[in-house]
């Protein structure tokens, strides 16, 4: 019974860790119908960026100080996230307005092409730590009932906590703020938003920041976790079912789609795996999320799909 | 001046119909078939063949059959690699375990077993469409990644999944040199072509293209979606099976699953969306943009640093290669959206009223 807890509850943390890439899909593909395939190469890029400033900050300023330098690091990382997202919308995305969805998926596997070569260019291609200070050492739970207690990684729990912030702050920037209001109007008709005044070019920059930003937190977490190195970029790919699972254009459905994916994985890889041969954990999160999609074909969450001639 | 189609009059049914019914166009098409044939084999040294020649021809079947998928009936599939793996590891099964099993047989056989598996996963497609179709297919690019590493029956035991086949040898003929191998796939490559020519332009084709359209539509005014999509993915499957063994047996001889990974249905989506969805001719000219374009930024890169005077090492090359190659994709796509066919049209289009285009 413990050892199951124990599994579930780290199936719900690293769920938490992919709904906070899931995030980013669902946020550009509400307000631009663009299914961002770069989102990974973007987590990728905003952790080597945060990890290089973080190195290099000290160096030119001469500083101990390890909170201040990951301060500067991050505002830094923030402002290089904003001007990808200006360049992405200035040369990318409005050139291609109006085009077919398979045309906007391509240009975005570009960008992330685009993105993993300059990243690497800029930044360096080894291993780099991203050290903000997050504790390591395991905790046990629920000693009392359980003998031996219920093991977690304070880490995850940090994580998993960061990304629920998160959650709640995007939520309320996209329900209470203008910007937020402008960005559901744009979501929900192109064409009418723009005829009440509402600025198309600017909003999807601001849509791309945001995912930029989401994309430096996962980026900053992940690569606290596994360190900042090409591999990231392929956590894209781990999300993906996730954002499918929920649905492309609900937010809840990100975080809830990384839920269940993320014990899927865990359970399964645990007790059923062993039948198996192992390494079951990537494909069986698709299988799930396409068998999910056979019952309900837009998502958990998704806005119901509908056909008209 | 000389590709003029005035005066020209089609007197019966067979000639209106005919694939290439301007004698122009036949004529330049039987030109470059002999040439291919011909020619390319008198010219050619035995790097040009490996590394450019024998992928180009196996990579335009592949990306044939995808374009029948996407282009045509419009189902994007991620998954393209996967069915590769599938026609590569079933025909390999195919010779190991059937004895006198030709070469060929295996190759088709292998071809056979990807499109079963394609209208398997193709299967979701009749509920789920657009975009979660394509992250859908990606279902089965992990999971077949995962099958022939880990299921030891699928190779035939050897470990991490590598496999090899000695040689290829057609009616005792054995495909021994580079030019050889590349005349073999050519050979496979004009057959498929010309059946996928006739098929678009066949019954079944307008059905593709009708439930591409409008699939909605299309059930409306009485087309199948079930028979139309799943056909869709068995035919396509059982191309890029066949170029999937092809690579396996013709090109690599050794190989495991790593060369069939995600990695190979991104660039077969791009050779499609490159070379022009919905075009025979554009999925030729987008298998030869993508292999070509790596091997030239690859020699093109350390000349072009020298001449600045940099020295530009191995890493560095090729973080610029994927960083030019994104760009020029992307480029590609702002220029012309509908891919190098609709260039290439364009320019016939200029070439027909030339020199007189008032």
């Amino acid at each position: 019974m413990a050892f199951f807890l124990e599994t579930l509850l780290g199936g719900l943390m690293s769920g938490m860790l992919y709904s906070l890439v899931a995030l980013g899909f669902v946020l550009i593909y509400k307000a631009s119908g663009v299914f961002n395939f770069a989102q990974g190469a973007m987590v990728l890029f905003a952790a080597l960026s945060m990890a290089r400033f973080s190195e290099w900050i000290p160096q030119w300023l001469g500083m101990e100080n390890l909170f201040l330098a990951n301060l500067l690091a991050f505002v830094v990382s923030v402002a290089v996230m904003f001007v990808v997202a200006w360049l992405i919308e200035r040369l990318v995305l409005r050139h291609l307005v109006n085009q077919e969805g398979a045309t906007l998926l391509m240009a975005t596997l570009g960008i992330a092409y685009f993105l993993d070569g300059v990243g690497q260019t800029i930044f360096g291609s080894d291993i780099y730590k991203i050290d903000v200070g997050m504790p390591k050492e395991p905790v046990f739970l629920l000693e009392s009932i359980f003998q031996g207690g219920i093991l977690i990684n304070k880490e995850d729990f940090i994580a998993a906590f960061v990304s629920a912030m998160l959650v709640v702050a995007l939520s309320i920037f996209f329900q209470k703020t203008s910007t937020g209001r402008a960005l559901r109007a744009v979501a929900d008709d192109h064409q009418a938003a723009q005829s009440i005044g509402i600025p198309l070019n600017r909003i999807w920059v601001i849509v791309w920041c945001v995912a930029g930003i989401t994309a430096l937190v996962a980026g900053i977490i992940w690569g606290s976790k596994l360190g900042a190195q090409f591999s990231l970029s392929t956590v894209a790919l781990r999300a993906l079912p996730v954002v499918i699972l929920g649905g492309l254009t609900s937010i809840p459905g990100a975080i809830i789609g990384g839920l269940i994916i993320g014990v899927g994985e865990k359970l399964s890889e645990v007790f059923l795996g062993p039948y198996v041969g192992g390494g079951i954990e990537i494909w069986f999160a698709y299988m799930l999320a396409l068998i999910f999609l056979l019952f309900r074909p837009q998502g958990l969450f998704g806005e119901k799909i509908i056909d008209r001639v | 001046m000389f590709y003029r189609e005035n005066g020209q009059f089609k007197t019966s049914y067979e000639k209106d119909q005919q694939v290439f019914s301007i004698p122009q166009d036949r004529w330049a098409i039987f030109a470059i078939i002999a040439f291919a044939f011909i020619g390319i084999p008198l010219l050619v040294d035995e790097y040009l063949f490996r590394a450019i020649l024998i992928p180009f021809v196996i990579l335009s079947l592949a990306a044939l059959g995808v374009n029948i998928l996407v282009g045509y009936c419009g189902q994007i599939t991620l998954g393209a690699g996967a069915f590769m793996a599938i026609g590569a590891y079933a025909g390999y099964n195919f010779l190991v375990r059937i004895s006198g099993m030709p070469t060929l047989g295996a190759i088709l056989l292998g071809g056979l077993t990807a499109a079963v598996v394609g209208i398997v996963f193709g299967a979701p497609s009749l509920r789920v469409r657009g975009l979660y179709l394509a992250v859908a297919t990606l279902a089965a690019q992990f999971f077949w990644d995962w099958a022939f590493l880990r299921i030891k029956w699928f190779t035939n035991d050897s470990p991490s999944g590598s496999v090899f086949v000695a040689d290829v040898s057609l009616m005792g003929w054995t495909v021994n040199t580079a030019a050889e191998k590349y005349l073999f796939c050519l050979g496979i490559l004009v057959v498929f072509s010309l059946l996928a020519k006739n098929m678009v332009r066949g019954s079944i084709g307008r059905q593709w293209m009708a439930i591409r359209d409008m699939d909605v539509a299309a059930t409306v005014i009485g087309i199948r979606p079930m028979y139309a999509k799943l056909s869709a993915f068995a035919v396509s499957s059982f191309y890029v099976g066949v170029a999937g063994a092809l690579w396996g047996f013709v090109h690599l001889g050794s190989w495991e699953p790593a060369a069939f990974s995600i990695d190979r249905s991104f660039q077969l989506l791009f050779m499609v969306i490159i070379g022009g969805m919905g075009s025979i001719v554009g999925s030729f000219f987008g298998a030869a943009f993508i292999v070509i374009l790596p091997l030239f930024l690859n020699q093109m890169l350390p000349v072009v640093g020298g001449l600045f005077g940099l020295d530009v090492s191995i890493a560095l090359v090729s973080h610029v290669e994927i960083m030019i190659f994104g760009a020029l994709i992307i480029f590609f796509l702002i220029v012309e959206p509908h891919g190098i066919a609709r260039l290439w049209s364009t320019g016939r289009e200029k070439l027909r009223l030339w020199p007189f285009p008032h």
